[in-house]
């Protein structure tokens, strides 16, 4: 038996440092699989909280987030074609005009 | 006592913490990729712990087969580098994330200690094998199903138009990354 903190602990845990690679990462892929992990700890909690509450409507909310995020990784990848397309660079920081 | 379930549950989220901490700590995004890769095959696990047993073949198939594959796809058809580091360009970064992680830390410890005497998550105390969640997934949430197909066929119409060749591009480029 394991207590639902530690998977919330976990979850939290993995949460923090999607967050924190979204903040020190340069390169947008890498900037794009911490908004993955943000979205695998929420994912976590979904389906801990779902045991914990015996209601199996969280397990279903975890295929509508992993929908939205293939949606979110199809359109982001290809804004990162279209970046490196017109700029030849992945760096965000060398990515701060709207228009050439 | 420490149970099989509790040896499993740390065994899993060793593995999880180690590919987290490894996808920040990696310069190449393709070992921050298989590092991300290697969190997705443990979070299944996890999810096999609680009793999520359709979930966790899904986290598999569509996570770490598909979407991962798009992103070292990606990786490799841009020929993504070694990440360079660029002195102080991330200092809104540093102004808003250190208050930021100490609130989202601060927010952790408060469940964890709150929580700290919620009963134990019984291993398979749910069913979730497909036949459950299909026949919730097709009744109690039909509405919402539909319309995730609609944003799904709009996302991939999109990943089209964005990531085809502009037509302005060919015919006035100087040639140099036409074909």
């Amino acid at each position: 038996m394991v207590p639902l903190s530690y998977y919330l602990l976990l979850s939290g845990f993995l949460f923090a440092c999607g967050v924190t690679g979204f903040l020190i990462k340069r390169n947008i892929i890498t900037i794009f699989m911490s908004i993955e992990l943000m979205l695998n700890g929420v994912n976590l909690s979904f389906v801990a909280f779902a045991a914990h509450w015996h209601a199996l409507a969280g397990q279903v909310f975890v295929f509508f987030v992993m929908v939205v995020a293939a949606a979110e990784a199809a359109v982001g990848l290809a804004i990162i074609i279209a970046v490196y397309r017109t700029r030849e660079t992945l760096n965000v920081d060398q990515v701060n005009l709207l228009k050439l | 006592m420490i149970s099989v379930h509790l040896i499993l549950f740390l065994a899993f989220g060793a593995v999880c913490v180690a590919g987290a901490i490894n996808l920040l700590v990696q310069t190449h995004p393709i070992n921050s990729a298989l590092s991300l890769i290697a969190v997705m095959a443990a979070l299944a696990g996890e999810y096999l712990l609680l009793g999520a047993e359709f979930v966790a073949a899904v986290q598999v198939i569509v996570y770490a087969g598909a979407i991962m594959v798009l992103f070292v796809f990606v990786i490799m058809l841009l020929n993504a580098g070694e990440e360079e580091r660029t002195k102080g360009g991330s200092r809104v970064a540093v102004l808003f994330g250190v208050p930021g992680m100490l609130i989202g830390s601060t927010l952790v410890a408060w469940v964890v200690l709150r929580h700290s005497g919620t009963e134990a998550v019984a291993a398979g105390a749910l069913p979730g094998d497909p036949k459950t969640i299909g026949q919730l997934l097709f009744h109690d949430f039909l509405l919402p199903f539909e319309i995730t197909s609609v944003l799904i066929l709009i996302a991939i119409m999109g990943a089209v138009v964005l990531a085809s060749k502009p037509p302005s591009a060919s015919s006035t480029a100087s040639g140099k990354k036409v074909g």
